[in-house]
């Protein structure tokens, strides 16, 4: 893998690597995906998030040509999404595929040696050692890949993957199966690829992934139902507010929360814990804590309330499930 | 065009008939018990009987072994491929429909090819040794070799085309070889009747089924392209 050679790809750091408008992929009457649009810059590492058959990975085999879309534009690593242009964008793209898909026969470098003559990939003997090394398997490059375990299976795909030095590198769950060590990996291997400037298409179910790798990440049901990075969509869909615990019930929380700056309203939940809604943490939290100080409360705890990019991903999946059972 | 994408996808198949067994074994076996019953048969014939071989080409025969070795392989090639989950990775790639089937099919057309000739030298000599001396000059006559030598590659490539037009579209390994080796039959009965006599090979008849050969062997190539259709090995639908 060369490095630092895709963040000037086309002489424009942070340009798209990905441009997406109005795709959509239908099957007879059964729709995959429909009207998404996103664009992706090179170096940036993109989670694509949805339930199952939400057509995350109908919209990976249709930006990797493997299927043509009903309707619709893209560009992919700067080439027209055009059935004419699928070997040049395949050739500026790999994808790892959720099942890794080996010949279980061959060993690990027989099955890399076979993919780098597909990619025509120049010395391919150090492009393998390079690839393994890179997943942490130079050391069972003999072994028949029927002999390996799910995860390891799942490494060797990878390296596979990265074999056609890719500009785009599309990732169907890579990290399904493997064990919390070698997940991490993973991780480290997407932080290393973003830092060459190698844009990361990552579609996953693992929302602490894509919270943890992911500089934006994209929710899709069918049609994109938002984009964005995790803070903003958490601060999009969640009102911020402070939690706080008290020893014993205050004895008027109105008055007390009342006239603070940056305080938009309060409730009470349960004895002793109240939640109040805040437009900025860094002016309401100060504030609410001189207030109950003064007024003598025994505070326990005060607390900005953190959601999760899961809590984001229920929150627009139940929207679409109760929308959908308001329609029937 | 590219032929390092071609030779890695004939090498990796290759890499594969050698590390399963069975499959060397059955495309061995096949031709071998083809041939040891006409050659039985040869050898049992008395010296007096040489006269009777008169118009027949009996070691044509063996021209069944380059029209049915290949049908289950290639019938393997692209459903099986399918099947065990190794086609999709492989058409991420840059690699190009043509590519694929050519590199495949020149990885069955090698060894079938191989095969029967080897098997056909094997006859020869066998027939040379072990056959009564008149009969042995009568089955020998320079006649049969130039269209066994022509005819080979080109049924060879025939039997391969149509396997793997059939695993293209086939969504089941077994059906699809159980296919290929009916598709392979016609060829099969061609060979029967030049080895009986009834379709009697002349230079003339070589030369003219050899260049229609040849033709449909080069179209079935662009024709099995056509039919592969990337969507469909993927998702199992239509595009």
């Amino acid at each position: 893998m060369s490095s630092d050679r895709h963040a000037n790809a086309d002489g424009k750091p942070g340009s798209t690597a990905l441009a997406v408008q109005g795709l959509t992929k239908r099957f007879g009457e059964r729709v995959a995906f429909q009207d998404v649009s996103f664009e992706v810059g090179y170096g940036e590492v993109f989670g694509f998030l949805g339930p199952n058959g939400a057509g995350k990975t109908t919209t990976v085999r249709t930006l990797g040509t493997l299927i043509a879309p009903t309707s619709g534009s893209a560009t992919v690593a700067g080439i027209a999404l055009k059935p004419e242009n699928g070997v040049e964008i395949r050739q500026r793209i790999a994808i790892m595929p959720e099942a890794p898909g080996l010949y279980l026969r061959l060993s690990v470098a027989e099955n890399l040696e076979c993919f780098a003559g597909l990619y025509e990939a120049p010395d391919p003997a150090q492009r393998i050692d390079r690839a393994l090394e890179a997943v942490n398997l130079a050391d069972r490059a003999g072994d028949p890949c029927g002999s390996l375990s799910k995860g390891l299976r799942q490494r060797v795909a990878l390296a596979r993957a990265l074999l056609g030095d890719p500009e785009v590198l599309f990732l169907d769950e890579p990290t399904s199966g493997l064990d919390p060590v070698a997940a991490r990996d993973v991780h480290e291997l997407i932080d290393e690829l973003r830092r060459r400037g190698v844009t990361i298409f990552l579609t996953t179910h693992r929302l602490e992934e894509a919270e943890r790798v992911c500089d934006r990440v994209a929710i899709l049901n069918t049609t994109l139902r938002t984009i964005g990075r995790p803070d903003e969509l958490r601060e999009q869909l969640f009102a911020k507010t402070l939690v706080i615990k008290t020893l014993a019930p205050l004895a008027d929380p109105g008055r007390l929360f009342g006239g603070l700056p940056a305080v938009e309203g309060w409730h009470q939940n349960g004895s002793g814990e109240y939640v109040v809604d805040i437009s900025d943490s860094r002016i309401a939290a100060p504030a609410v804590t001189r207030a109950l100080v003064q007024d003598g409360s025994d505070v326990l705890a005060i607390a900005e309330s953190q959601h999760s990019l899961e809590d984001v991903y229920l929150q627009l999946i139940d929207e679409d499930v109760e929308a959908k059972a308001a329609r029937t | 065009m590219s032929a390092t994408r071609i030779r890695a996808m004939f090498q990796k198949e290759l890499r594969e008939y050698r590390r399963s067994g069975s499959i060397v074994a059955t495309m061995a076996i096949l031709p071998i018990i083809f041939a040891v019953e006409p050659l039985i048969q040869i050898f049992n014939l008395p010296a007096s009987s040489a006269a009777t071989l008169a118009g027949k080409d009996p070691l044509l025969y063996m021209l069944g072994i380059p029209a049915l070795v290949p049908a289950a392989l290639a019938a393997y090639s692209v459903v099986g491929e399918r099947q065990q989950g190794t086609l999709e990775p492989v058409l991420t790639t840059p690699i190009r429909r043509e590519e694929l089937l050519l590199g495949k099919a020149l990885a069955v057309f090698v060894p079938a090819l191989v095969i029967a000739y080897a098997v056909f030298a094997l006859a020869v000599a066998s027939i040379a040794v072990f056959a009564a001396s008149p009969v042995a000059s009568a089955v020998l006559r320079t006649g049969p070799l130039p269209a066994q030598v022509v005819f080979t590659p080109l049924l060879a490539a025939w039997s391969i085309w149509v396997g793997t037009a059939i695993s293209a579209r086939c969504n089941d390994t077994r059906v699809a070889q159980q296919l290929s080796v009916l598709g392979g039959l016609p060829l099969v009965v061609l060979a029967a009747l030049i080895a009986f006599g009834v379709i009697h090979v002349t230079t003339r008849l070589t030369v003219v089924l050899g260049v229609v050969l040849l033709a449909v062997d080069l179209r079935g190539w662009r024709f099995v392209s056509l039919m592969f259709d990337r969507e469909r090995l993927i998702t199992g639908t239509k595009s």
